[in-house]
């Protein structure tokens, strides 16, 4: 393992997780949209949904009974995973490229995305 | 409004934003949250939530095609972003005790920077190329990039004095949903003397990470609506695509001055609906 391979599979997991992502967002949209088109919708006043859309659990517990809004937040936590899945492969090569230094710091950066993921739910 | 003429509205400013903000090398976010507010009455809360998610979508997109070309050092992004999630942590919770009018004043501010940067174009000036100072050696930050067919090699300095503006950076975007890849540039351009196409591939691969730090934070209050994420997100990222596909034959510097003036124009805008409690 050297640096321009860690590169090249950091390169192919985030257009993956990426285009995973938009494929289940444009899923839950259309899906959304089929049953909700004439729904008038506002967002001028923030007003604070039920727990289960901004929990992990129970953004999955939603989209595994088919709600649409609940598919749709299932791709954007595809989404924000990409970034931490990549620090965690970062951690990986570093491993394998026996550098102990960056490894700690990939670690540093890992428990802070971590903390904000876990921390409130 | 009904909510497919929100959607499709939506999906098409969001694509015209990530469009843009891909020629312009600004991003999505600086244009997204304030049409969302100003054109829509959109809450800056669900605003900022849709910009942050559409944020690490372009990030992760364009990073990829960079990490591959081998400008990104990915040993300095992920030093630094050490800074900028903490600061990305700090930032989102600041933005839960901030009054609305007060983050759309600081968003105002934001944009006349990017308007500034993008009439003043910074392009056409030389690459910084240093020798490593004891600190970036200890940390084995050097590295090399393609330059003129060959690799050439480069060093850099004055790392905690970036590492320091690198949490202002993510700060930033915690608390406005924006990627604020600028303040990242200059933190690695002119701080720490890394050559320009390095700074700039490397910052747009840590926005991602920045961004998702301060995700989490937005989800569980709830700034993440997924109607109103879902057609920013892909509207973004479907621009975006397109506009690094064109980016060849644009003509950009007559961009940067259109883009440049609206910009100027949305952030008095911002800074005047803060004023007079409109956001």
């Amino acid at each position: 393992m050297d640096d321009t391979r860690l590169e090249g599979f950091i390169g192919n997991l985030l257009r993956a997780g990426v285009l995973l992502a938009a494929a289940v967002v444009l899923a839950g949209g259309v899906f959304y949209l089929a049953q909700n088109y004439a729904t008038p919708v506002a967002f001028r006043h923030f007003a604070l949904e039920g727990r289960s859309l901004r929990s992990l659990v129970g953004i999955v517990q939603l989209a595994m009974h088919g709600s649409s809004l609940g598919i749709i937040q299932l791709g954007l936590l595809l989404l924000i995973a990409t970034p931490v899945a990549r620090v965690g492969l970062a951690v990986a090569g570093f491993y394998l490229e026996r550098d102990r230094l960056y490894v700690g710091i990939s670690l540093i950066v890992l428990t802070v995305l971590l903390f904000s993921l876990i921390d409130g739910h | 409004m009904t909510a497919i003429t929100f959607t499709l509205f939506v999906s098409a400013i969001s694509a015209l934003a990530g469009f843009l903000g891909a020629l312009t090398g600004l991003g999505g976010g600086v244009i997204v949250v304030p049409v969302l507010t100003l054109a829509l009455g959109v809450d800056i809360k669900y605003a900022i939530g849709a910009s942050l998610v559409s944020v690490i979508a372009t990030s992760s997109g364009a990073a990829a095609a960079y990490v591959k070309e081998g400008y990104s050092n990915i040993r300095i992004g992920m030093l630094l972003e050490i800074a900028t999630t903490i600061g990305a942590v700090v930032g989102a919770y600041l933005a839960g005790f901030t009054s609305t009018h007060i983050i759309a004043i600081i968003f105002g501010l934001v944009l006349l920077q990017s308007a500034y940067q993008s009439l003043v174009s910074s392009s056409g000036i030389a690459d910084n190329l240093v020798n490593s100072d004891k600190l970036a050696q200890k940390l084995r930050l050097g590295s090399n990039y393609p330059l003129h067919g060959t690799r050439q090699e480069y060093g850099m300095q004055n790392v905690p004095t970036g590492f320091g503006l690198m949490f202002g950076a993510g700060a930033l975007s915690g608390l406005l949903g924006i990627g604020s890849g600028a303040v990242k540039v200059i933190a690695m351009d002119r701080a720490m003397k890394i050559p320009f196409k390095v700074s700039a591939t490397t910052s747009n691969f840590m926005i991602g990470v920045t961004a998702a730090a301060s995700a989490g934070v937005y989800l569980s209050r709830g700034y993440i609506d997924p109607r109103v994420a879902m057609p920013v997100m892909l509207g973004v990222l479907a621009g975006a695509f397109l506009g690094t596909r064109v980016l060849v034959h644009a003509p950009v510097r007559l961009l940067r001055i259109v883009f440049g003036l609206v910009i100027a124009v949305l952030a008095i805008e911002m800074i005047v609906s803060g004023m007079t409690g409109k956001v």
